[in-house]
């Protein structure tokens, strides 16, 4: 085997294309290895842990792109070079035939799309404050989806953004709905009478799914990126999103949704919440405080709940709306006895593999109710954090999309391999009882993702089986029947190879305590806590 | 400069959209009937940061 490294001087696709092609080359045959990349000092970090990193490619700087090969013959190399190239320009008139006229600049872009409103920006982190600076001095909105910005970058941007009446949803946000349009990796729902302020990606993602599927559409979800609730920001966009959704008349109800906000940001997000002449259903994920909120306010600890909670408020109801399970209770256990009588003694821990940050920390909240040894390697409280991340220990919930485990790959939405590897790690340890999944639909993600485990949840339930035990699979499918994928289709291809498909998140986290515990919290369940 | 609006502007009009980076997010929003155009986008200055920070600190001027 020879290794190769060729530098391509000034050239620029990104990072989820490079991998696309990345794939599509290591399939050659007489290839081991290929990696085509930009030259960015991680990326170079990356190859030299993994064996394919040269002289040559030291001098690649971050604006180079960098082919690593591991190839049979020095012979081949060309032939392999001439193929990404081929790959390359296939992928760049496949932009082309989609995107049609492309400027290289947001300046003609914006001459020839008057009134344009809204940027979304997704380039690098270390690009993006510039581009979104660039379009709010333009008097544009910004949907900024590119992560690793920097805090302070982050400050820059809003505090400009809102002397100007602007407002800049993210650094890192995945999702939003305005006016009817989804934004980013977003479901198709309806338009309605609820409106989203969400630090949650994932968040907004179930909550209007499930008020969709059950009839209540989503005038506006805001997106506001993970740290626009600390202190450092003091929830710029947060107290902008709400005072948006307090003016706006279609906007009857308003969601607010986010891991814990900063002492200060309560403070100033309860003075919003107060002034606003509007419910607001609040799911701060893991929040056991007293909130200083005002009476219209309606405090809630799930996703689910919040959306429910919100329906019920539309429809005239009593609130807070909790649920334990939508199934009765009788089915419920019924089904759980059936996963857990087939297992071996030994098998005791819930093992939860997330693509989405706010299912995986509402799944660890759920579980740690009512299990011990429970982490993550997100914890959403500080005593829940996993020793490490690449060995379970007992009950564990993590989250794939994390950094970590997404440098240099595509995000496990759209990417299901780390999940595939990880599933099979898990059904190895004899004391793995029970794998628990998101499996998020909408814009951007994965055409087929119940289609793309199957292979891998098949060989996982027969590598315990062959053991002599049963490895119990739990899911929730995050969308609508609208999505792309199809909410209907993707739980019926997961049920048909024997995955328990439960009807959100929680309920799924739930079950999942449910069958480990061989019933014991059952009592707890439909109890209260 | 742009003209000082409200935030409450977002929703007040139909979303139209600069694309800059991932081209699938044109795909989706042109499937939704948005009107949007798609930058063909290059890192600027050479993808030198320190080049980009006295760029920014010129567009700034």
């Amino acid at each position: 085997m020879i290794v190769k490294n060729v530098v391509w001087k000034n050239r620029y696709l990104d990072s989820l294309k490079l991998m696309r092609i990345s794939n599509t080359t290591a399939a050659l045959q007489g290839v081991e290895k290929v990696s085509v990349v930009m030259a960015t000092p991680l990326n170079k970090q990356i190859l030299k842990e993994v064996g394919l990193y040269t002289e040559e490619g030291e001098k690649a700087k971050p604006e180079d792109m960098l082919v690593a090969l591991s190839l049979n013959e020095e012979s081949q190399v060309q032939s392999v070079l001439d193929f990404i190239e081929e790959e390359m320009n296939r992928v760049k008139s496949k932009v082309q035939e989609t995107a049609g006229y492309a400027p290289k600049s947001l300046e003609l872009a914006i001459q020839n799309l008057p009134d344009v409103n809204l940027a979304l920006i997704s380039v690098p982190g270390n690009y993006a404050k510039h581009e979104a600076m660039k379009a709010l001095k333009k008097g544009l909105h910004v949907f900024l989806f590119s992560d690793n910005v920097s805090i302070e970058e982050e400050i820059e941007l809003k505090n400009y953004a809102e002397t100007q009446g602007l407002l800049v949803m993210g650094p890192g946000c995945g999702t939003a709905h305005i006016n009817g349009v989804a934004l980013g990796f977003a479901n198709v729902v309806k338009n309605g009478p609820v409106g989203i302020v969400a630090a949650a990606g994932t968040g907004i993602q179930e909550a209007v799914s499930l008020l969709s599927n059950a009839g209540v559409g989503i005038s506006h979800a805001i997106g506001t990126g993970g740290r626009d609730l600390s202190d450092k920001i003091g929830g710029i966009t947060a107290r902008q999103g709400l005072q948006i959704l307090n003016e706006d008349e279609k906007t009857k109800v308003v969601i607010l949704i986010s891991k814990p906000p900063g002492k200060k940001t309560v403070l100033a997000l309860s003075d919003a919440v107060k002034q606003m002449g509007k419910p607001v259903v609040v799911n701060f994920i893991g929040m056991s405080e007293q909130l200083p909120l005002g009476s219209n306010a309606v405090i809630v600890d799930t996703l689910e709940d919040a959306a429910f909670t919100a329906y019920e408020l539309i429809k005239g109801k009593v609130v807070p709306y909790r649920t334990v399970f939508t199934r009765n209770p009788e089915e419920v256990s019924n089904r759980a006895e059936t996963e857990w009588e087939k297992m071996q003694d030994e098998q005791r821990y819930v093992r939860g593999l997330f693509s989405g940050g706010t299912l995986c920390s509402e799944a660890t909240l759920v579980l740690a109710d009512y299990l011990s040894s429970v982490s993550s390697n997100i914890p959403p409280r500080p005593e829940l954090k996993m020793n490490d991340t690449a060995k379970s220990e007992g009950h564990v919930c993590i989250d794939l999309g994390d950094e970590e485990f997404t440098v240099g790959r595509a995000h496990p939405m759209i990417d299901p391999f780390v999940r595939q590897q990880r599933l099979i790690q898990e059904a190895k340890d004899p004391k793995t009882a029970v794998i628990l999944l998101d499996i998020v639909l909408g814009y951007g993600s994965h055409l087929d993702m119940a289609g793309a485990l199957k292979e891998t949840i098949v060989k996982a339930k027969s590598i315990r089986q062959e053991k002599g035990g049963y490895l119990c699979v739990v899911a929730s499918v995050i969308g609508t029947d609208e999505d792309p994928q199809s909410l209907k289709e993707q739980e019926k291809k997961l049920t048909d190879y024997g995955v328990v498909v439960m009807s959100s998140n929680a309920q799924a986290a739930r079950m999942a305590a449910l069958i480990v515990s061989r019933g014991k919290i059952k009592d707890r369940l439909y109890g209260g806590k | 400069m742009a003209e000082k609006k409200k935030a409450l502007d977002l929703i007040s009009r139909p979303i139209k959209a600069v694309n800059i980076g991932l081209d699938s997010f044109v795909e989706s929003l042109k499937a939704q009937s948005v009107e949007v155009i798609h930058v063909d986008w290059q890192p600027p200055a050479g993808g030198d940061d320190k080049a980009l920070d006295l760029l920014d600190r010129l567009e700034s001027l």
